[in-house]
């Protein structure tokens, strides 16, 4: 792409365009969904259970197969990537469950994810230990002895060691306890204040709709509406029907 | 007096192959979780390879190359690998149980194959005509015996060395990623499938050498060498004594191939006359017995898997 066209008129990190995908096929669970991630921004998607959250995250990651639609970043067609390509491109991806490894310690993770990555990975392991203490004391722990928190937390340095120019969060907070989902969600938030972009999905829709930019909210595998999560927030119509009403306004 | 020492040495003879056969699907199993249910196939392969490559011209089938030993043996090693090569391309997309049924499956259609194929490898009469290697030197007797125990001693120690510092290296570290979580190994951009083939092709060749050893041995190897038993004795050194961890691997080796050995003793000696015909069912049954004990009671094996100490002392 030409410098000039960047400049004028500045693409989109993450162009997801009718994209309809499923487990099995002839069974698709979205149904020509459309999204937009803008860099340095937090995307939120929410929605009802079997809304298609999680299965979008998974098409993006190119854990289930694509059939139609197309699926770029930077104007690059990653549509059916293969999942071990995905950090080549610039994607971390953080699955809900089992995003650690729990018979390793926390440095054998780090230096993991960290290995192949580029440049000098001890000093990069110093530096993502620094950003998370809870961490850097345990680093010679197994990972299976970290506090959900932690292992969120863990599941994000690993995310971050990869280089990333933006993370697929598929429901961080799902598990913890309140004060631990704000501390990760928290993080998240400060992430992109480095230029990392990130595409969060969450069931914790209050907490989450605070720090995103933009949200979108899907049912039966279908976009409903989109906007600015703050004026989602404030929309008393789609709070009613998407947010939970009441429920909403009290939290 | 001699007598005993003598047994003792066939004793660790065998136990020691044995126990190399145990690091290489401790490696595929332990480290990877790769479930190979068809062990006795690779076994197989080195130890017909082997004495096909080394053996005496023979007539109606295979054979007769007179290899140099260390190639012949080298030749069985690379059976086994390019099997687990192709066996592995297509079923390593399988997962735990299947993979185990689909590699049961290859191991009995081997047995199969050497059973039926008297062309390939003399069918049930099996492969002869194998002379093993510095007979000439060293007879037939004691000394021989002493001296090819010696030489599996040293291969098993470097077998155990190769995979101790296998297991410690980047590479071994991602092999347990892989066992542990593929999905979350490939977002951090490894590709699960090249690094499962690579351990599960490493493991066979190690089972094949077992296998070449073992064949030279007893400079014989028939159908009846490649029966599933041997998979469940081989799973069960590894069980009992440790998945995951080498040193439990040799001695689960050891241990088991003990109470075998005892165990057949100890029945012929002591079952009643019209019991004795049985014996040799009532070992698997022990064998049977032990796994699922094992797994019951202590599924970490007897030295389980070595955690590592924290900065602040011991953790866990």
């Amino acid at each position: 792409m030409p410098i000039w066209a960047h400049r004028s008129m500045p693409d989109p990190l993450l162009q997801v365009t009718g994209v309809t995908a499923g487990y099995v096929p002839d069974l698709p669970i979205l149904h020509g969904v459309s999204l937009t991630a803008e860099r340095g921004q937090i995307t939120l998607i929410i929605g009802p259970n079997g809304a298609g959250k999680s299965t979008l995250i998974k098409a993006i990651a190119g854990l289930i197969p694509v059939s139609a639609g197309r699926i770029a970043l930077e104007q690059q067609d990653v549509t059916h990537i293969r999942p071990d390509q995905l950090a080549a491109h610039g994607i971390a991806y953080v699955p809900q469950n089992d995003n650690i490894f729990r018979s390793l310690t926390i440095r054998q993770n780090l230096d993991l994810a960290l290995r192949r990555a580029g440049g000098d990975a001890t000093a990069r392991r110093d530096r993502l230990l620094a950003q998370f203490p809870a961490l850097d004391e345990k680093q010679r722990d197994k990972a299976g002895t970290l506090s959900g928190g932690q292992r969120q937390f863990l599941a994000i340095a690993m995310a971050l060691a990869t280089a990333p120019r933006l993370i697929l969060m598929d429901e961080p907070s799902a598990g913890l306890s309140p004060k631990a989902t704000a501390e990760v969600l928290d993080h998240a938030r400060r992430l992109t204040a480095d230029g990392v972009s990130i595409l969060l999905v969450e069931q914790n829709v209050s907490q989450a709709m605070k720090l995103a930019d933009h949200c979108y909210i899907l049912a039966e595998g279908r976009n409903q509406v989109d906007g600015p999560a703050a004026e989602l927030m404030g929309d008393k119509v789609v709070g009613e029907i998407y947010l939970g009403g009441r429920r909403m306004g009290a939290a | 007096m001699i007598g005993t020492i003598s047994y003792l040495v066939f004793f660790a003879t065998t136990a020691s192959i044995l126990a190399i056969a145990v690091l290489g699907l401790n490696l595929q199993w332990g480290n990877t979780g790769l479930f190979n249910g068809g062990v006795v196939a690779f076994f197989g392969a080195g130890a017909y390879g082997t004495l096909i490559l080394g053996g005496t011209p023979q007539d109606g089938h295979l054979g007769g190359y007179g290899l140099f030993y260390p190639l012949a043996l080298l030749g069985g090693m690379i059976a086994a690998g390019l099997m687990a090569w192709v066996v592995g391309l297509l079923t390593l997309r399988l997962r735990h149980d299947y993979l185990a049924i689909a590699t049961f499956g290859v191991a009995v259609a081997f047995e199969n194959l050497m059973r039926n194929a008297e062309w390939l490898a003399g069918g049930a009469k099996g492969v002869r005509g194998f002379e093993r290697p510095l007979r000439d030197a060293l007879g037939d007797g004691f000394l021989y015996n002493i001296a090819f125990f010696f030489t599996v001693l040293i291969i098993l120690i470097a077998v155990y060395l190769f995979l101790e510092r296998l297991v410690a290296s980047p590479f071994g570290r991602l092999l347990r990623a892989i066992r542990e979580d593929e999905e979350a190994a490939a977002s951090l951009g490894k590709t699960p499938s090249r690094i499962r083939l690579t351990a599960f092709i490493t493991g066979s060749v190690i089972l094949g050498l077992a296998g070449g050893l073992y064949g030279t041995f007893y400079a014989f190897v028939s159908p009846q060498d490649v029966l599933p038993t041997l998979t469940f004795q081989i799973w069960a050194m590894l069980i009992v004594g440790g998945a995951g961890n080498n040193r439990g691997a040799v001695f689960g080796a050891f241990l088991i191939w003990g109470a075998w050995t005892a165990s057949g003793w100890a029945l012929s000696r002591f079952a009643p006359i019209e019991a004795q015909l049985y014996t040799g069912s009532m070992q698997f049954v022990l064998i049977g017995v032990v796994i699922v004990g094992m797994l019951m009671w202590r599924p970490q094996g007897l030295l389980p898997e070595r955690l590592v100490v924290s900065q602040r002392g011991s953790k866990e």
